[in-house]
């Protein structure tokens, strides 16, 4: 069996947000980790590895500096990693991106693509769907549990408070969720291979049946408007009052003050 | 001469460092209160690798270097000292003198299973009567046959108990050495479960109170004559060789006490406020912190040098005797620092600095006291 996992280097939430100047996030200036529901897809990929064997190849999208995250992969278990970096391809949005990994995964021989059910820098959860849209294969999102029989995968998809179970032949789409499993630490071992490791680097020139008007910030719809820090809030005012009364007064009088009624 | 870390050294460390705090630090406190062998974190540790860090891979290791390994002591002893010398004695005295001097039938049967931690190691010389005098063995080991007779104490043995393979050093005879009679002395591969072979005191201790510290007992304990460890005879320049190695897992032991120790001080003493403001605004604190920052980055160059020159150098002990003593002594001395930082909250057990101040003083005492170190040192130094 052949998986591919696509793998995201988000912003990692302990630092702080970035932004260039056209409302894009600066990810060269921040700390960055593997997104949590695609580490997620990883470690259900490496349990079907150690259960049925599997060759598991890892792939994303960004700067040259996203090769640390494939790197991890590797160092947990996976088997190869791809990289796609351009700067054509740069600012791009979900459609973007999905078109080019996509067109980066015509390239590769799979029977299961997973990907993270979102990234936690956009929360779009598109990508992806949008991947198996334009790769013409069936999808299950929001994976709590994966199994394989045959040449089928057996998925309870997370609805709400209850869940579903949908088989779905390969080759076949799925997007994890991070309460899908713990995922693994790396080995030592892991590390220093991973670093010997060689990576597989494709541009714009690499990618299979994409056109240009679909890609980057060019070929996204999605339009930013603004964009800005989470601002922080101040401690607050704290205030016991002695009845309900005088809370009601206090609250009514707070609101007159700011104009809201 | 290039101070950055490599790659796979910022990897690993990052690895340790998640390992250390999501696997290690909820049970430090435990550990230490209630003295249990951490079980359960050393079957983590093995699944991972942690055990085998610095054995090639033909030998079931992760073929990292000694670097990785040091640094791997460091991070798990910044939250709790006694891990970190579980993973030390394993590694460096009991695998590293039998991947040194072992057969390749001795590598095959015993370092594979330790190194993917199937099994635990320890190593005994030390004996009640026989501390920094290390030439003091009474432990003797007859030839009978095709057996090896054992019969003495060894004692303060570290994974005590719990290990499953010790290497054990044992007088074998008398040799003329210089116009002397001496005592003639081998090492041996012994394994728990061996006929003859028990346990005594378990020992209660100020620090590490997890690490299983215990005696171990030969009483005509007979193994094969294939468990000698390198040339019969040779055994004291094993055990001193082996240490050499040791001192640097010590050291990085020490190191990461004392950073541990200092990361928690910081952090305190930007939240304990006392008249009016945090003790971080007083100079006192600022001063006391510059100058432990100061000492524990020294104390890591030479932990990190000592590590490189073990993957380099045949000979490394001046630099593993200089790394043991300063971190040993650094460690001692920013615990009780940040002991004192803490104030009365310092001296109470829930606070973790109580426990690194503790664990911190056995680094000063075990394999090898700071006086030895610096007897290694200046016989370098005027030889």
């Amino acid at each position: 069996m052949k998986i591919i996992v696509c793998i995201k280097q988000v912003p990692d939430t302990k630092g702080g947000v970035k932004f260039n100047p056209d409302g894009t996030l600066d990810r060269g200036a921040m700390l960055a980790i593997m997104n949590p529901d695609d580490k997620a897809g990883l470690e259900a990929a490496l349990r079907l590895k150690d259960q049925y064997g599997a060759e598991v190849t890892v792939l994303t999208m960004g700067l040259p500096k996203a090769a640390d995250v494939l790197r991890e992969a590797i160092a947990m278990g996976a088997d190869k990693g791809v990289l796609v970096t351009d700067r054509v391809l740069g600012g791009a949005d979900t459609w973007a991106t999905s078109t080019t990994i996509a067109g980066a995964i015509r390239n590769l021989e799979y029977d299961l693509i997973i990907t993270g059910r979102q990234a936690i820098d956009g929360d779009t959860a598109q990508v992806g769907p949008q991947i198996a849209e334009h790769l013409g294969l069936p999808v299950i999102s929001y994976a709590q549990d994966i199994k394989v029989e045959g040449d089928k995968v057996i998925v309870q998809r997370q609805y709400d408070d209850r869940y579903h179970v949908l088989e779905a032949k390969m080759p076949c789409l799925i997007t994890a969720l991070s309460e899908l499993n713990d995922p693994r630490y790396m080995t030592p071992g892991g590390i220093f291979d991973a670093c010997k490791a060689e990576i597989t680097t494709w541009g714009r020139a690499d990618l299979k049946d994409v056109e240009d008007s679909n890609l980057g910030l060019a070929g996204s719809p999605t339009k930013i408007a603004k964009a800005s820090d989470k601002v922080r809030k101040g401690a607050g005012e704290k205030v016991t009052p002695d009845s309900p009364d005088e809370a009601v007064d206090y609250i009514v009088g707070k609101l007159k003050e700011k104009h809201v009624i | 001469m290039d101070f950055t870390l490599s790659k796979e050294h910022e990897m690993a460390r990052q690895l340790f460092k998640d390992f250390a705090e999501n696997e290690v630090k909820p049970l430090a406190q435990e550990v230490d209160e209630t003295e249990v062998f951490p079980r359960a974190t050393v079957d983590k540790m093995a699944k991972y690798g942690f055990l085998g860090i610095p054995v090639p891979k033909e030998y079931g290791g992760q073929g990292c270097d000694p670097l990785a390994y040091a640094m791997c002591v460091e991070e798990l002893s910044k939250v709790c000292g006694t891990t970190g010398v579980i993973v030390s004695a394993h590694t460096s005295l009991c695998i590293d003198p039998i991947m040194t001097y072992g057969t390749e039938e001795q590598k095959q049967k015993y370092v594979a299973p330790l190194a993917k931690g199937e099994k635990l190691g320890a190593f005994g010389l030390t004996e009640p009567g026989a501390g920094t005098d290390a030439q003091g063995q009474q432990t003797k080991a007859v030839l009978d046959g095709d057996e090896w007779v054992l019969n003495g104490t060894k004692c303060f043995i570290t994974n005590g108990k719990e290990a499953d393979v010790y290497i054990v050093i044992a007088v074998t005879g008398k040799i003329e050495k210089r116009g002397r009679m001496q005592k003639e002395i081998s090492a041996f591969i012994v394994e728990k479960g061996t006929p003859g072979f028990t346990f005594g005191t378990k020992e209660n201790k100020m620090g590490i109170r997890g690490s299983s510290t215990y005696e171990l007992i030969f009483t005509d304990c007979r193994i094969p004559k294939e468990n000698l460890l390198g040339a019969k005879g040779k055994g004291f320049g094993i055990a001193m060789h082996t240490l050499d190695g040791g001192r640097i897992g010590i050291a990085a032991q020490a190191l990461g006490l004392a950073e541990g120790a200092l990361e928690t001080t910081i952090q305190y003493v930007k939240e304990r406020k006392q008249f009016g403001r945090s003790i971080a605004q007083f100079q006192n604190t600022q001063f006391q912190l510059a100058d432990m920052a100061t000492k524990v980055q020294a104390a890591q160059l030479l932990v990190y040098k000592a590590a490189m020159a073990k993957a380099t150098q045949k000979v490394y002990s001046v630099e593993a005797a200089m790394a043991k003593l300063y971190a040993a002594e650094v460690a001692m001395e920013v615990t009780t620092k940040c002991v004192q930082l803490h104030g009365g909250y310092g001296y109470i057990r829930e606070y973790d600095v109580e426990r690194m101040m503790r664990d911190a003083k056995i680094t000063e005492i075990y394999e090898g006291t700071s006086e030895v170190q610096r007897m290694v040192i200046s016989g370098s130094l005027l030889k």
